[in-house]
């Protein structure tokens, strides 16, 4: 039972930022934008989240401080893939090589260092429920804020009209442009929010996570990311399961390795991957026409004037 | 609401749209040339011209979706500055665009709400969606996506979606272009309709019989100046085209003493089940092509052409080898450049990305269909002079105009390069030539050419098998005409038997056995 509630709890945690960041580039893809830069952001969010905490001693701007930097480090994407209209593989690329070396720099003077970790929620008499309690009362603000986030942009992709543009945008820019649309203003706003979205995910590792920072924290958490918002075929729904199956499937690998079960641990760590493999072959198998990827995703845009 | 204005020029009244001396410059070359034209209420004004005439620059200018260089556009006589096309819509000038401007994965009643202004809830729009759809008989399911609907279809979302902003002024570019001449027609009923609402539409289109038939005004353009306004009705279809081109367009004339001789390619019931998700199935797909014989295929885009051009050209491979036979070989499994070195040669719709690389040079791409078969390869080794021999020969024999010898293929425009890819499957003398679409958005002049070279192929004792949505192309080429409607292909008719009305039906889908039958049973 403990040991249960144990595992659900690590899984929820590990799971956390990879939901968050997954659904800053799902708006992003949404829109038409593929930012493969998403481990870069994060890792930047990470450094710098924790030198605001660290600096500041409060979790709440250290959060902001990865915010900001995450949004600062999309905007560079934005400039080079929609206004210098460069290759936006490229440009994704070269943004997680830029943030891997500018997150050791700015965090080089913080190794070692150590901050008071995020509180979690404590209702007495909720909280204290065997089981449930600690997994739906006692978590961090940032467990609370990813789920409310996804519902957010759940609700704001199909609810609103300007999800829906957005969505029209990342379907076709051609005619979203010929409607009227400011293509690429728009999807610079989809860009800074991904960019957003992965700094905040990345500043969770030291705030939360482990409560502090080490060179290189966010260990391919961005490109697990990615891989969701394909597997979750950019559907916010699935992508809460999506994150919550990755997250269980990095925590089962660890206890699988301290039960002995004798599976290779390398293969473990694949298996989320293997899983998105899979899950696309069948999505394709299963759609009998239309797109299931934002059909534009990628695809260099210049409005003629 | 609109006051109602007799065409001709009524005295102190001021048109619904001006523009005066619209220019629109990008870099040295002049789009719009100072153009004036003049649209008034209950009016169908006809803009002509061929591709590159300065059209569809001239009309994303009216719609805001481009600024003029100079010049000024005025509306109910008051001068306007459109900064986008939702100004544009908010004065009450609504476009329907040719290419569409819709959203694949979005349902139909979301592809109307992003062209309205959102002023209204979703719920509202599509209530009045299916009120608008009702009252012009353009009936929709908003709730399908688009992807899901024929093009005829999507082009009534397009019309629709113009419609519910009660425009004063619409523009429609090419909307015939994609449809049936049934559909043409009642695409014509609406129009008539909306005219008689004392609304004023400006209708772009090659179609000259069209324009004659349905316009009040037309407004020709040339190289990007007006030449002329003037009442179609009181010109003929000869003098309209002069006008569009400049000169006079050759007639194309088949050579006589043309006759079909042995069977060159055959298709035997050949069926193929789609290669992607949006394509269309082939079912039992028969015919005999002679040499000295051309077919013409004709058809709505969409109803399997695509998938039997790739399966003809080797593209797609057939499990049973006696379903495509070339030259007397079964050559269903055999592959392009095989099919090739049997003799056939295959130009397909798509100038750019398919039947060219675009980013690379022409004797590049005279020698990717030219490898197999035309000495230009030795030993492994390009042979450099060839490749570029054969561009000089497609260049001189076909007209091809270019900047220099060998440019990249997407420098030429659309007719100069669709002469050279023609023009370097012909020099290849094939037995047997595959074209798709071989003058689709090509002038007047470069159409005449490439009709001329596949009539003189065909009297060379070639078979060519031609697919088409100019009904008037294959009426003037073809000597048998053939109807796709989804994947199948229908028993050819002789040209001369042909008539729209025939052909229409085949390509709405019935069988004119079954309307015959219907008309006996009925007598």
């Amino acid at each position: 039972m403990e040991l249960l509630e144990a595992i659900i709890l690590a899984v929820l945690a590990a799971s956390t930022p990879l939901l968050i960041a997954a659904t800053g580039e799902l708006v992003t893809e949404r829109s038409g934008v593929l930012n493969l830069g998403v481990e870069g952001m994060m890792i930047v969010g990470a450094a710098c989240g924790f030198a605001g905490a660290w600096l500041t001693g409060s979790i709440l701007i250290g959060a902001l401080f990865g915010i900001v930097a995450g949004t600062l480090m999309s905007l560079i994407f934005a400039l080079m893939a929609l206004g210098l209209a460069v290759n936006q593989v490229a440009t994704g690329l070269a943004l997680t090589i830029l943030g891997v070396g500018l997150s050791g720099l700015i965090g080089a003077g913080f190794v070692g260092e150590r901050i008071t970790p995020a509180a979690h929620l404590y209702i007495p008499g909720l909280t204290d429920i065997p089981l449930i309690g600690r997994v739906l009362f006692g978590e961090d603000a940032f467990v609370y804020s990813s789920l409310t986030l996804i519902v957010g942009v759940w609700w704001f992709l199909y609810r609103t009209r300007p999800g829906l543009i957005l969505r029209a945008c990342g379907d076709s820019h051609v005619s979203a442009h010929a409607l009227g649309y400011p293509v690429l203003r728009i999807r610079t706003f989809a860009v800074m929010f991904g960019g957003a979205c992965a700094g905040l995910a990345g500043a969770y590792l030291p705030l939360a996570y482990t409560p502090f920072f080490i060179p290189g924290m966010t260990a391919g958490r961005g490109w697990i990311a990615l891989a969701l918002v394909v597997f979750s075929s950019w559907r916010p729904g699935r992508l809460v399961v999506g994150a919550y199956l990755f997250g269980a499937v990095t925590i089962l690998q660890l206890h699988a390795q301290g039960w002995g079960v004798g599976i290779p641990s390398q293969f473990m760590s694949a298996l989320p991957y293997l899983a998105t493999v899979i899950v696309l072959v069948l999505l394709s198998r299963a759609r009998t026409g239309g797109s299931t990827a934002p059909a534009a995703l990628g695809t260099v845009f210049v409005p003629d004037r | 609401m609109l006051d109602p204005t007799p065409n001709g020029q009524p005295s102190g009244e001021s048109p619904l749209l001006r523009t005066i001396g619209l220019t629109k410059r990008y870099g040295d070359f002049l789009a719009n040339d100072s153009i004036d034209i003049d649209i008034w209420p209950k009016e169908i004004h006809a803009l002509l011209g061929e591709n590159g005439a300065g059209k569809s620059t001239l009309v994303k200018a009216i719609y805001g979706l481009i600024q003029p260089s100079a010049g000024e556009i005025r509306w109910q006589g008051q001068p306007i500055a459109l900064s986008g096309p939702s100004q544009a819509r908010g004065r009450g000038i609504g476009m329907v665009f040719q290419h569409f401007s819709l959203f694949d994965n979005l349902t139909v009643a979301e592809n109307v709400a992003l062209g309205l202004d959102g002023r209204e809830s979703f719920k509202d729009m599509s209530a009045r969606l299916e009120q608008v759809s009702k009252t012009y008989g353009l009936p929709l399911d908003p709730r399908r996506e688009v992807w899901q609907l024929s093009v005829g279809e999507r082009q009534r979302i397009e019309i629709v979606r113009a419609l519910m902003q009660d425009p004063k002024f619409l523009i429609l570019d090419e909307p015939t272009a994609v449809l049936t001449p049934q559909e043409a027609d009642q695409l014509f009923i609406v129009l008539e309709r909306l005219k008689a609402e004392g609304r004023a539409i400006l209708y772009i289109s090659h179609k000259l019989d069209e324009v004659k038939r349905l316009c009040d005004t037309a407004t020709i353009l040339r190289g990007g100046k007006k030449i002329q306004t003037c009442n179609p009705r009181l010109e003929t279809a000869a003098s309209l085209a002069r006008m569009m081109v400049g000169s006079e367009i050759k007639e194309v004339k088949a050579a006589a003493g043309r006759r079909a001789t042995v069977p060159r390619l055959v298709v035997n019931d050949l069926s193929l089940a789609p290669a992607e998700a949006h394509g269309v199935r082939l079912e039992h797909i028969s015919f005999e092509l002679k040499g000295g014989e051309i077919l013409g295929i004709a058809g709505v885009a969409g109803n399997g052409q695509d998938e039997l051009f790739a399966a003809l050209s080797g593209e797609r491979l057939s499990n049973d080898p006696g379903t495509v036979v070339i030259e007397g070989i079964a050559a269903g499994h055999l592959s392009i450049t095989q099919r090739r070195k049997l003799g056939a040669a295959f130009v397909p719709e798509e100038r750019l990305g398919h039947g060219t690389a675009p980013r690379m040079k022409l004797s590049e791409n005279a020698l990717l269909t030219g490898h197999a078969a035309s000495g230009m390869v030795h030993h492994g080794f390009i042979d450099t002079a060839a490749t570029l021999k054969t561009v000089d020969r497609a260049t001189e024999t076909f007209d091809v105009r270019k900047a220099k010898r060998d440019p990249e293929a997407a420098s030429l425009s659309g007719g100069n390069l669709q002469k050279f890819i023609v023009g370097r499957e012909i020099l290849r003398n094939p037995a047997v030539l595959v074209v798709s679409q071989p003058t689709w958005g090509v002038d007047a002049g470069a159409a005449a050419v490439i009709r001329q070279a596949l009539l003189d192929l065909a009297t060379a004792g070639a078979a060519v098998l031609v697919t088409s949505q100019d009904l008037d192309e294959l009426a003037e080429i073809a000597d048998r005409i053939a109807v796709m409607f989804h994947g199948r292909l229908s028993a050819p008719l002789a040209t001369g038997e042909a008539t729209r009305e025939k052909l229409g039906l085949l390509m709405g889908g019935s069988s004119l056995e079954t309307k015959e039958a219907a008309h006996a049973v009925g007598a």
